[in-house]
C-alpha cells in the first residue's frame, strides 16, 4: 500500500525539474458531521510536458488535490505540507500552501490553469467569452484593448473554435456543450502556463465530444509543452491520454506508475479491483450466449412486452416556438424475458422513449404498445391496471426516494398503493425478502435514504421496482452516477436478478460497454431517430451505421496500447 | 439508529445544533428577544402595573402626558394611559394578530399552493396571475382597503384583532402559495414523485404523503418572516387610524399615531416607548428567521474550519452530513462525484 | 423597437444550441428573444392591473355606496337617497362597474366626494410630491445599501459584516413612521438642524406658486425661481423624510445585494475566474456583481410596493402633502371614491414599475437579449 516504494515515472523527461512537486500534503474539511479528512499525506511530482493523471472514486480526495495545487480550497478546509510550483521555465519557485493572496494570484494563470469539469458553469453567463479571456491577460500583465483581442482571437483558433474572429464576441450560452470546453481549455492556455489541472475535462461531455477534447489536451501538452494534471474516474480517459498515473484511494495514493505498467501490471490490490471493474466491450457477449442457450424453443413466437411502431413523442414548444421533436418515428419490440439496451448520447431521446413506456410522457404520434395497452392518447385510468406488471428505475440515487421515508417504507409503497399490504409495516417480511434480494441487511430497512450510499440505493431501488414481480423493467441509466467498483456490484446484481426472475428488460445508457453486459439486443438512438439495430454481437461486432461505428470507436478503452491503436481508427473515421 | 435524530430533527432546535459563530450569535439573540416578546404577551396581565385603558388609580387620574416617575416608570400618554403597561400589553395584541393571520394565511396559501403547482393547467395560471397581482400590491393599501370592510375603521379587541389578522392574511396567502407552489413544482420534477406515479400512485397519495411533506420544509423560515411583518403591519394599520380602539386593547401601531404631535413639542416618552417595542419585537423575529434562512441556504451557511489533519478519512461515496436539506454538504459538493450531464431536454416532462 | 417578422426567422429548434446557425452579426440586438419577451411581458401588466382595479373596486363597495359611507350620519335619509341617485350610486352595480372601467381608460377617477373635486387633479396635485419622496429615498437606498451590501459579501461572516447585517435588519424592523419620529425628536426638536414638517416653508411655497406652470417638483420648481435659498429651504425639508424612508429601503437592498453578491460567489465560474489570477476584489465587483444584478434588480422592483407604503406612512410623520398624506386624510373623512382613485393609481406604478425593471434585467442578462 505504499506509495512511494512504486515505481516513479521517466525519469529523463525529469532533466528540467518538476513543474509542481507535491509533498506530504494533508487537507482536512469542517462538515456537519465533523472534520473530515479528505487527503491525507499526499506525495505526487509532474515533470514538464508530462500528462499526470489521477484517478479514483468519488471521495478518494483526488479533486481537493487538484484545487490545492491552485490554492482554491474553500474556507472549511485546512490544508498542511506542500505543493511547491515551478514556472514553465523552471526560473522560480513557490510553495502555494504558503502563498499570501497577492501571491497566490500572481501564479494562477501564468504558472498553473485550471480547465473545470461542467464547462456552463466555469463561463461567467454575463459576460463574452472574449472578455472573459482577456481579463484573465489582464489580471498579470499591461494589455491594450486591441491586443488583448487579437490574443483572445488567437488563442480561440488554436483550440480549434470555427470562425474565432466571430466567437470572440459571442456569450458562452451560444456555443455548444464541447465548444464551451474548448473556451474554458482556451483561458486556460492564454498565459502559457507551464501546468494545467484539468478536473474531470470530460466527464459532462458525450463520448463523440469527449474524444474531441482529449485530443486538444493531447495537443496542449505535444504542441504547447505544457504539463498537465488529469483528474479523472475514467480509466479508458486515463489510458488514452496520461503518461503517468496516480491512483488515490480514501486520500492517499495508493499506487503511482507509468501508464502501460500500471495497466499492465497493477501492483495494489485496489488498482486491480478498480481495473477489473470497469466494463469492457465485448465482455457481455458469452452472457448473451448463455442466456440464448437457456431459452425455451419457440421464445422468440411469444407475444412481445413492447411495440413501438413510429413512435414520435414531441415537446410542445413555448411563446409559439415550433415543438421540439424528442423521439421521430421509432420502431422497436422487447419480447418477454429479454434485455433490450437502448444506446445514445445526450438528446437522443433515450430517456424519452423509457418514460413514454412508464406513461411518464405522452406519446403524441405513431403507435406504442405496453403490456398490450396502447399508450397514444392513453389516459391514466386505462394505464393504471399494468403499472404493478412495470418495474422502474431511475438515473439519479439521490432523489429517487422521498427523504422523509424511510428504505421500509419506500420499497413498501407499490405494495401498499396496489392493496397488497395495508400499511408499510403489514409489508414488512416481503421487504425484507426484497431488500435480502439485492443483497441489503434488513435493518437498512430502518433508514432513511440519506443514510445510505449511491450503490446501496440503487440497490433500494431495484428491489423497490422488483416489489410487484414485474414483467417488464424500464431502468434508466442506474449506473451512470455510480463508481466504477460499485457499478460492477449493481450490474452483477441486476444480471442475476433478470436471470432468476426472467423479467423483460429495456435497459437505457449512454455506456456501449455497460449495455454490453446485460444486454441481448441493441438500438442505436441518434438525435430521436432509431439507427441500428440487432444482437449485442451484430452491433458490437460489425456496425453497419457510421454513428455507430463513431460511437463505439470514441469509446476508450482502458488498455493504453490498444486505445493508442483504436485512436489512429477514430481518426480515419472522422474524415 | 433509525430515528435518533428525531430531536435534532425539529425545525429550529436543528439549526441550532448546526449553526456556528456568528450565525449562532445571531441565531441564539433572536431566540432570545423573540421568547422575550412571547413571554410579554403571555404574562402582561401580570407583569403591567396597570391595565392598558386604566385612567385612574383609586379616584386619581394619572393625568395626561406626565413625564416619567416613579409612579409612571415610562411616563402617560396625551390620552391619561399609562405608557408603561400599554407597551406590555401591545406585545399580547401583536402576538394574537401574528397567530391569527399565519394561521389562516399557512392553510389557505399551503393548500392552493399544492394544488395549483401539483396539477398546472389553466387553474394554475389564473391563481399565478392573481397572486402576482396580489404580491405586487402595496400589503399596507392592501390591509387598509380590508381593515374598512372588515370593520368598518375601528373595533372592539376580537373585532379589531380578527379584522387587522384576516387584512394581514390576505396579503400573506400570495406570498405561502408562491413558495408553496415552487417547492411543488420542484419536488414534482424529482424522480422520487416519478417512481410514485409508475407504480401508480394516486394523486391524492403523492400529494399528501410525497410533496405535502417535501414541500413544507421552508415554512418556519416564511413563517418567522411574515410574523416580523405582520407586526409592522398592524403597526402601520394603528398608525393611520384603522387600529384597536385604546379601550378594546393596547396598540404600538396606535399609540405611535396619537404620540405624533407630542413629538414637536418635545414629549418623547410617549413615541420613544411604543416605537421601541416594535423595533425589538420585529428585530428578535427577523433575526431568528434570516438565521433559518442562512442554514436553509448551503452558500450562505457558514462553517468552521477543520483543525489540521483531524478528522475520520470519508468512506468511499457516502455523502456524509445528511442535513435536512438535500444540497451540496460536506464532501459531496466538493468532490465531482462523476455524475453525468443530465439529457437537458429529456428529462423533462 | 423589433418588428415581429424578424421573430420567426432566429427562432432556432431547442436543443441544438444557436451556436452554428448565428450569422455574423454583433449588437443588431432584439433578434426575437428580447422583442417578443418585452411584448410578452408587456401584455401581463393589462391583466394584473385589471385585477388590482377590479379588487379595489369590489373591496370598497362592499362596504355600501360612497356617499352613505362618507356622509351616513351628517345628512337626512331623503337628501342622501338624493345625493345617492345624483351620482348614479343606485344603478345596478354591474353597470357602476363598467362606468368606472370605462373612466379610468379615459382618466377619469369620479369627483371627491369631501370636498368635491375631481380625483384625477387630486392625483396630478399630490403625485410629483410622493414622486419626489419616492426619488430621494431611492437615490439614499442605493447609495448606502448597494455598496454596503457588496462590503458586507466581502467580509462575509467577519466582524464588519456582522454590524452590517445588524444594520440592515434594524433598517427594516423600524417602522418608517418610527424611523421618522425619532429623525424628528433629534434632529429637528432637539437639534433644530432641519424643519419639522412639510416640504417647504410658506414664503418659498409662494415663490414657486409664482412661476409660470409650476411642475409640482419642489427642486426642479425652486431651481426654476433662481433663488438659492428657496432651494435650500427644499433640500433641507426633504433631508428627514428621505432618510427615514431611504433607510427602510436600503436595508432591503444591503440584504439584497448581499445575499446574491454571496450566491454567485459560490459559482465555478467565480472559481474559474480565480483560477485564472483575477484579484478577489474584481471577483466581487464584476464577475459575482453583474450576474448577481439581474435577480437584485427584479427584486428592486418589488420593493416598489414597499416603498410606496413607507411613502404613505412617511409623508402622514412629515406632512408631507403627497398621495399619501391625502389618502389618510380622505381615508379619515372616509371619502372612498379619492381612496380609490389614490390606491388604483398606486397600484398602476407598481404594474409598470415593475414591467420596465423585468426589460431592463432582461437587458443585462445576454440570454435573454440573444
Amino acid at each position: 500500500m505504499s506509495a512511494q516504494a512504486t515505481t516513479t515515472g521517466p525519469t529523463a523527461s525529469r532533466a528540467s525539474g518538476a513543474v509542481v512537486t507535491v509533498r506530504d500534503l494533508t487537507v482536512s474539511f469542517a462538515t456537519d458531521a465533523g472534520p473530515i479528512l479528505a487527503v491525507d499525506g499526499v506525495d505526487l511530482e509532474v515533470a514538464p510536458g508530462e500528462v499526470l493523471a489521477v484517478v479514483g472514486e468519488s471521495g478518494s480526495g483526488k479533486t481537493v488535490t487538484a484545487k490545492t495545487i491552485l490554492g482554491l480550497l474553500p474556507e472549511t478546509a485546512t490544508a498542511r505540507g506542500a505543493v511547491v510550483l515551478a514556472n514553465k521555465a523552471g526560473t522560480s519557485e513557490s510553495d502555494v500552501v504558503a502563498l499570501s493572496r497577492s501571491q497566490l494570484r500572481a501564479v494562477r494563470g501564468t504558472d498553473v490553469a485550471m480547465v473545470f469539469q461542467e464547462p456552463s458553469a466555469a463561463l461567467n453567463p454575463v459576460f463574452t467569452v472574449g472578455w472573459q479571456i482577456v481579463e484573465g491577460l489582464r489580471a498579470h500583465r499591461r494589455v491594450g484593448r486591441a491586443e488583448g483581442r487579437r490574443q483572445a482571437i488567437d488563442v480561440l483558433r488554436r483550440v480549434g473554435i470555427p470562425d474565432p474572429e466571430t466567437a470572440v464576441d459571442k456569450y458562452p450560452h451560444q456555443f455548444s456543450g464541447g465548444q464551451k470546453q474548448r473556451v474554458v481549455i482556451a483561458m486556460a492556455l492564454a498565459l502559457d502556463p507551464g501546468l494545467i489541472v484539468a478536473d474531470e475535462p470530460t466527464t459532462a461531455l458525450d463520448v463523440t465530444v469527449q474524444a474531441e477534447i482529449l485530443d486538444l489536451l493531447r495537443r496542449c501538452r505535444d504542441e504547447f509543452g505544457t504539463a498537465i494534471v488529469l483528474i479523472t474516474h475514467n480509466m479508458g480517459v486515463v489510458a488514452d491520454l496520461a503518461d503517468r498515473v496516480a491512483v488515490m484511494y480514501q486520500g492517499k495514493v495508493v499506487e503511482q506508475a507509468d501508464v502501460r505498467s500500471l495497466f499492465e501490471d497493477p501492483q495494489a490490490e485496489y488498482t486491480r479491483t478498480l481495473l477489473e471493474a470497469v466494463p469492457r466491450v465485448g465482455g457481455g457477449v458469452v452472457n448473451a450466449a448463455a442466456r440464448v442457450e437457456a431459452r425455451a424453443d419457440g421464445w422468440a413466437e411469444g407475444a412481445p412486452v413492447v411495440v413501438a411502431e413510429g413512435l414520435r413523442i414531441e415537446y410542445p414548444g413555448r411563446f409559439r416556438k415550433p415543438a421540439f421533436v424528442a423521439v421521430d418515428g421509432v420502431d422497436l419490440s422487447i419480447r418477454p424475458g429479454e434485455v433490450l439496451g437502448l444506446v445514445g448520447e445526450s438528446g437522443s431521446g433515450k430517456t424519452t422513449i423509457g418514460r413514454a413506456i412508464g406513461g411518464l410522457t405522452p406519446v403524441t404520434g405513431g403507435s406504442l404498445s405496453v403490456l398490450g395497452v396502447e399508450m397514444l392518447g392513453a389516459r391514466e385510468r386505462d394505464v393504471r391496471p399494468v403499472r404493478p406488471r412495470i418495474g422502474f428505475v431511475f438515473q439519479d440515487p439521490a432523489s429517487s426516494f422521498n427523504p422523509l421515508l424511510t428504505i421500509a417504507e419506500c420499497v413498501a409503497e407499490p405494495l401498499v398503493v396496489h392493496g397488497r399490504a395495508a400499511d408499510a409495516g403489514d409489508a414488512r417480511d416481503r421487504v425484507d425478502e426484497l431488500l435480502e434480494s439485492v443483497q441489503l441487511p434488513r435493518s437498512y430497512g430502518d433508514r432513511y435514504p440519506h443514510e445510505l450510499s449511491g450503490g446501496q440505493r440503487q440497490r433500494a431501488s431495484l428491489a423497490r421496482a422488483l416489489a410487484l414481480d414485474p414483467e417488464l423493467l424500464v431502468a434508466d441509466e442506474p449506473t451512470s452516477a455510480l463508481d466504477v467498483s460499485v457499478q460492477a456490484r449493481v450490474l452483477d446484481l441486476f444480471a442475476e436478478l433478470q436471470r432468476d426472475l426472467g423479467f423483460a428488460c429495456l435497459f437505457i445508457s449512454h455506456d456501449l460497454a455497460v449495455v454490453d453486459l446485460l444486454a441481448d439486443r441493441i438500438a442505436v438512438l441518434y438525435r430521436g431517430r432509431l439507427v441500428e439495430e440487432g444482437t449485442s454481437a451484430q452491433v458490437l461486432g460489425a456496425p453497419q451505421h457510421t454513428y455507430t461505428k463513431q460511437l463505439l470507436a470514441s469509446l476508450p478503452v482502458p488498455d493504453p496500447v490498444l486505445q493508442a491503436a483504436r485512436r489512429e481508427e477514430l481518426r480515419a473515421l472522422r474524415v | 439508529m433509525a430515528r435518533r435524530l428525531s430531536w435534532g430533527r425539529l425545525p429550529v432546535v436543528h439549526q441550532l445544533r448546526q449553526s456556528v459563530g456568528l450565525q449562532r450569535g445571531m441565531l441564539v439573540a433572536g431566540l432570545v428577544i423573540t421568547a422575550l416578546f412571547l413571554l410579554t404577551a403571555l404574562a402582561a396581565p401580570w407583569l403591567a402595573p396597570y391595565g392598558f385603558s386604566q385612567l385612574r388609580s383609586g379616584d386619581v387620574l394619572f393625568g395626561a402626558q406626565q413625564p416619567p416617575s416613579a409612579a409612571h416608570l415610562l411616563g402617560t400618554t396625551v390620552g391619561g394611559y399609562d405608557v408603561l403597561s400599554r407597551v406590555i400589553w401591545g406585545a399580547r395584541t401583536a402576538a394574537l394578530v401574528i397567530v391569527v393571520a399565519i394561521a389562516a394565511s399557512i392553510v389557505i396559501g399551503v393548500l392552493l399552493g399544492l394544488v395549483s403547482g401539483y396539477f398546472g393547467g389553466w387553474l394554475d395560471r389564473v391563481l399565478v396571475v392573481l397572486c402576482d397581482a396580489v404580491y405586487a400590491f402595496p400589503s399596507l393599501l392592501l390591509a387598509i382597503l380590508l381593515a374598512i370592510v372588515i370593520s368598518g375603521g375601528q373595533s372592539d379587541l376580537w373585532g379589531g384583532i380578527l379584522a387587522a389578522a384576516f387584512s394581514i392574511t390576505v396579503v400573506f396567502i400570495p406570498q405561502y402559495f408562491r413558495v408553496i407552489r415552487a417547492e411543488t413544482v420542484r419536488i414534482k420534477a424529482e424522480a422520487f414523485i416519478d417512481s410514485a406515479r409508475v407504480i401508480g400512485t394516486s394523486h391524492r397519495r403523492i400529494m399528501g404523503r410525497h410533496v405535502l411533506r417535501n414541500a413544507t420544509r421552508t415554512l418556519p423560515l416564511i413563517v418567522t418572516l411574515n410574523a416580523s411583518e405582520a407586526i409592522l403591519t398592524l403597526a402601520g394599520l394603528g398608525f393611520l387610524g384603522f387600529g384597536i380602539e385604546p379601550t378594546a386593547a393596547a396598540e404600538w401601531g396606535y399609540d405611535l399615531n396619537k404620540s405624533l404631535s407630542d413629538v414637536t413639542s418635545g414629549i418623547w416618552w410617549t413615541a420613544l416607548f411604543p416605537g421601541l417595542a416594535i423595533v425589538l419585537a420585529v428585530l428578535g423575529i427577523t433575526l431568528v428567521g434570516e438565521s433559518l434562512n442562512d442554514l436553509a441556504d448551503p452558500r450562505l451557511r457558514s462553517r468552521r474550519a477543520a483543525a489540521v489533519g483531524a478528522g475520520e478519512v470519508a468512506e468511499t461515496s457516502v455523502v456524509p452530513g445528511g442535513t435536512l436539506g438535500a444540497g451540496p454538504a460536506g464532501l459531496g459538493g466538493l468532490e465531482g462525484s462523476g455524475t453525468l450531464g443530465d439529457e437537458g431536454i429529456e428529462v423533462r416532462p | 423597437m423589433t418588428t415581429t417578422t424578424d421573430q420567426v426567422t432566429t427562432a432556432d429548434p431547442p436543443g441544438t444550441g444557436t451556436s452554428r446557425s448565428t450569422p455574423p452579426r454583433k449588437k443588431t440586438s432584439g433578434g426575437g428573444g428580447l422583442g417578443r419577451y418585452v411584448l410578452v411581458r408587456f401584455l401581463l401588466i393589462i391583466p394584473t392591473v385589471f385585477i388590482l382595479v377590479t379588487t379595489v373596486f369590489v373591496v370598497m363597495r362592499s362596504t355600501g355606496d360612497p356617499i352613505t359611507a362618507a356622509l351616513g350620519g351628517r345628512l337626512r335619509a331623503d337628501q342622501l337617497a338624493e345625493r345617492i341617485h345624483e351620482a348614479g350610486y343606485d344603478r345596478p352595480i354591474i353597470v357602476q362597474y363598467l362606468e368606472y372601467l370605462g373612466g379610468i381608460v379615459r382618466g377619469d377617477f369620479g369627483t371627491t366626494i369631501s370636498d368635491n373635486r375631481p380625483v384625477s387633479e387630486v392625483l396630478t396635485t399630490y403625485g410629483a410630491a410622493t414622486l419626489e419622496l419616492a426619488v430621494y429615498a431611492l437615490i439614499i437606498a442605493f447609495l448606502v445599501g448597494v455598496p454596503l451590501g457588496l462590503l458586507a459579501a466581502h467580509h462575509r461572516d467577519r466582524i464588519p459584516d456582522a454590524f452590517l447585517r445588524v444594520f440592515a435588519i434594524l433598517c427594516y424592523a423600524t417602522p418608517v413612521f418610527f424611523a421618522g419620529l425619532l429623525l424628528k425628536l433629534v434632529f429637528s426638536v432637539g437639534l433644530g438642524w432641519f424643519p419639522v414638517a412639510g416640504r417647504a416653508s410658506t414664503g418659498a411655497e409662494l415663490q414657486m406658486m409664482a412661476l409660470p406652470d409650476p411642475s409640482g417638483f419642489y427642486v426642479v420648481d425652486a431651481i426654476r425661481t433662481g433663488d438659492p435659498a428657496v432651494l435650500g429651504d427644499v433640500l433641507m425639508h426633504a433631508v428627514l423624510p428621505g432618510v427615514a424612508l431611504g433607510l427602510l429601503t436600503a436595508g432591503v437592498f444591503l440584504r439584497l445585494v448581499r445575499t446574491n453578491v454571496i450566491g454567485t460567489l459560490a459559482t465555478d465560474y467565480v472559481d474559474a475566474a480565480r483560477s485564472r489570477g483575477v484579484s478577489e476584489h474584481r471577483l466581487v465587483r464584476t464577475h459575482a456583481w453583474r450576474p448577481a444584478l439581474i435577480p437584485i434588480i427584479t427584486v428592486m422592483g418589488m420593493q416598489i410596493a414597499l416603498l410606496l407604503a413607507g411613502a404613505v406612512l412617511t409623508e402622514t410623520t412629515f406632512e408631507w402633502k403627497g398621495l399619501g398624506f391625502m389618502l389618510a386624510q380622505y381615508l379619515q373623512a372616509r371619502d372612498f371614491v379619492a381612496v380609490q382613485g389614490i390606491v388604483v393609481l398606486l397600484a398602476v406604478i407598481v404594474a409598470v414599475t415593475n414591467f420596465l425593471v423585468d426589460v431592463l434585467a432582461a437587458l443585462i442578462d445576454p440570454r435573454v437579449r440573444y
